[in-house]
């Protein structure tokens, strides 16, 4: 049985230019039987030098969720992201991600779990010596991904972030929002059943942030459970998504986001877009 | 196939990228496997030789020219029993003229049929089974008499013994202490190469830091990142080994067969080309890959 299965559901397109678009209720039920994608029980990380990143944390994510992670900077919030992707190992306590413990899997494993989860950092962390093609057919190169279905994916994603015209461009001839719409289909290019995204709208305008938050809720409409780790108190509490209050590495608020329903990616932005105050200009971010 | 096009071409992307370093690390494995190149031959050569030397290294017991036929028959029982000898071929003063004919050509060939009469002593030649061991024959043929003085074991003996085979054991020791010294060197270079290719790939993993970081980040294994990096060390063996061949095919040409039409070179016997060539590139390629491997180890955590 594979780790982790992207609940890829097919559906009638609302929102134009959409890659697979998913109407769905949100939270979703929870299927009986089915353990929660993101589990963490009494996570306590502790970093070299004695400094507790994470104190005895918990937190539990359901598949298709869209989870917002805000906290005071140092509060131990992308210290949780690099916790999920095995890059560090928790003191005690257990991290689960689709039941099984990532931390007692062997080590020659952790690749193959990272491939089914997708990362975006605040800095992008493009390759600068490679056009926007090549960044994001380099994720499925060093996968081993065969050829003709590099070929085959990697223009498709770029058209899902709206890059379709600047596939030979380099990462500098790009916009910060450009960028970042990179470095999302680069994460998003295998179809990972998890996104997380740490501080993905940290270096960008309100504007921009906007274009980036609908990219991702768009990605969340097609079930893919997204996560996203912000400052941005302001930003969140405008979504109107179940976030989680990180502070000095303890959990201090897990609050289901009120009152928010199912509504299409561009009703989304309208509604985001009108609350934070920022004049809806119409197409964002090179989405033609 | 489509790993190993994107491993090679990973590869020398890096190294266009990390000229300099690459090119240092290039040199150095040059002038190792230049001198290994040099050195392992010229080691067979005077290994051989200085076996053929320790071969020759026998003991030789001159007797007076009046001793009796009781006396020499006694000694060669005598001989018998000692530890460490072999053989002892008794050498009547007809067989040493013969031999001594034998030995000189030319001139000199003709100057002992000018003798009146036979000059030369008749002898003992005793061969050991150890070159080493000639001191503890030595002592058992000269036992030290009451007074402490050393003293024949035969009244027939013409003492000093085997004095005159010293030169053979000289040579002996002096080859090897040029062995040793010339290994110890070519040891110290083959470290030095290590480091530096060790270096070079070090420098590469910094230079491509966030490609490694990004992936780590979507999911390539572990040998999938190394994988170019060893490579990278390889190509570099493989080049200053190539580079290196190329140079000793030049003066194997140039210097060695020339001097070989003058009987000076080729009369030892030494490494034929074609194994020494592959000796040399397999030690290349291993040292860097030694060396990238170290590095890898150390550097790249993933």
């Amino acid at each position: 049985m594979p780790l982790l299965k992207t609940r890829n559901r097919k559906g009638r397109s609302r929102d134009a230019g959409a890659h697979r678009p998913a109407p769905r209720r949100q939270p979703s039920p929870r299927p009986s039987g089915q353990p929660p994608l993101v589990s963490v029980e009494d996570a306590t990380v502790v970093y070299p030098g004695g400094h507790v990143a994470l104190e005895r944390l918990s937190l539990s994510i359901d598949r298709g969720e869209f989870v917002f992670v805000t906290g005071p900077t140092g509060c131990g919030k992308s210290t949780l992201v690099k916790a999920l992707i095995r890059d560090i190992e928790p003191a005690a306590g257990r991290v689960r991600i689709a039941g099984k413990d990532i931390n007692s899997m062997p080590h020659d494993r952790t690749p193959y779990l990272r491939r089914r989860i997708g990362t975006v950092f605040q800095d992008f962390k493009l390759l600068p010596n490679r056009t926007v093609y090549d960044n994001v057919a380099y994720a499925l190169q060093v996968i081993g991904e065969p050829r003709s279905q590099i070929r085959r994916k990697t223009p498709e994603i770029l058209r899902l972030v709206g890059l379709q015209a600047k596939i030979h461009n380099y990462p500098d001839e790009l916009s910060g929002g450009e960028q970042q719409r990179v470095a999302i289909a680069r994460a998003f290019v295998n179809h990972p059943p998890l996104l997380l995204a740490d501080e993905p709208t940290g270096n960008l305008d309100p504007e921009t942030s906007i274009g980036i938050m609908q990219l991702l809720y768009r990605i969340n409409r097609t079930g893919t459970t997204v996560l996203v780790v912000t400052h941005d108190r302001e930003m969140v509490d405008k979504m109107r998504r179940r976030v989680i209050a990180i502070e000095e590495g303890r959990l201090v608020r897990d609050q289901a986001g009120g009152g928010y329903h199912d509504e299409s990616t561009t009703e989304f932005a309208a509604r985001i877009r009108a609350e934070m105050g920022v004049a809806g200009g119409g197409a964002t971010n090179g989405r033609s | 196939m489509g790993r190993v096009v994107f491993f090679l071409s990973e590869a020398f992307r890096a190294l266009r990228r990390s000229a300099a370093p690459s090119v240092a690390a290039i040199v150095t494995i040059v002038v190792t496997t230049l001198l290994l190149g040099v050195l392992v031959p010229v080691l067979k050569a005077s290994e051989s030789k200085a076996s053929e030397v320790r071969d020759q290294i026998g003991l030789e017991i001159f007797l007076y020219r009046d001793a009796s036929g009781a006396e020499i028959e006694a000694l060669e029982k005598k001989l018998a029993v000692v530890p460490h000898v072999t053989a002892a071929a008794f050498c009547s003063p007809e067989c040493a003229k013969k031999q001594l004919t034998g030995e000189l050509k030319g001139d000199l060939e003709g100057s002992i049929s000018e003798l009146n009469s036979n000059p030369l002593p008749p002898s003992f030649d005793l061969t050991l089974d150890d070159p080493d061991n000639i001191e503890a024959v030595r002592a058992a043929l000269l036992p030290p008499n009451d007074a402490g003085k050393p003293t024949p074991i035969s009244a027939a003996i013409d003492p000093p013994i085997g004095e005159d085979r010293e030169n053979a054991q000289i040579i002996r020791e002096v080859t090897a202490d040029v062995k040793y010294v010339l290994i110890g060197i070519s040891a110290l270079l083959l470290v030095a190469s290590l480091l530096l290719v060790a270096n070079t790939i070090r420098l590469s993993i910094y230079a491509r830091r966030r490609e490694v970081e990004v992936m780590r980040l979507v999911g390539a294994t572990n040998w999938f990142i190394r994988w170019p990096f060893m490579i990278e060390g390889i190509i570099v063996g493989l080049i200053g080994a190539g580079l290196a061949v190329g140079i000793l095919w030049v003066l194997k040409v140039t210097v060695v067969d020339s001097l070989s039409s003058f009987n000076l070179v080729d009369n030892v016997s030494t490494m034929a080309f074609g194994p020494l060539v592959a000796m040399l590139v397999a030690a290349a390629v291993l040292v860097s890959a030694l060396g990238s491997g170290i590095t890898l180890r150390r550097f790249l955590r993933v």
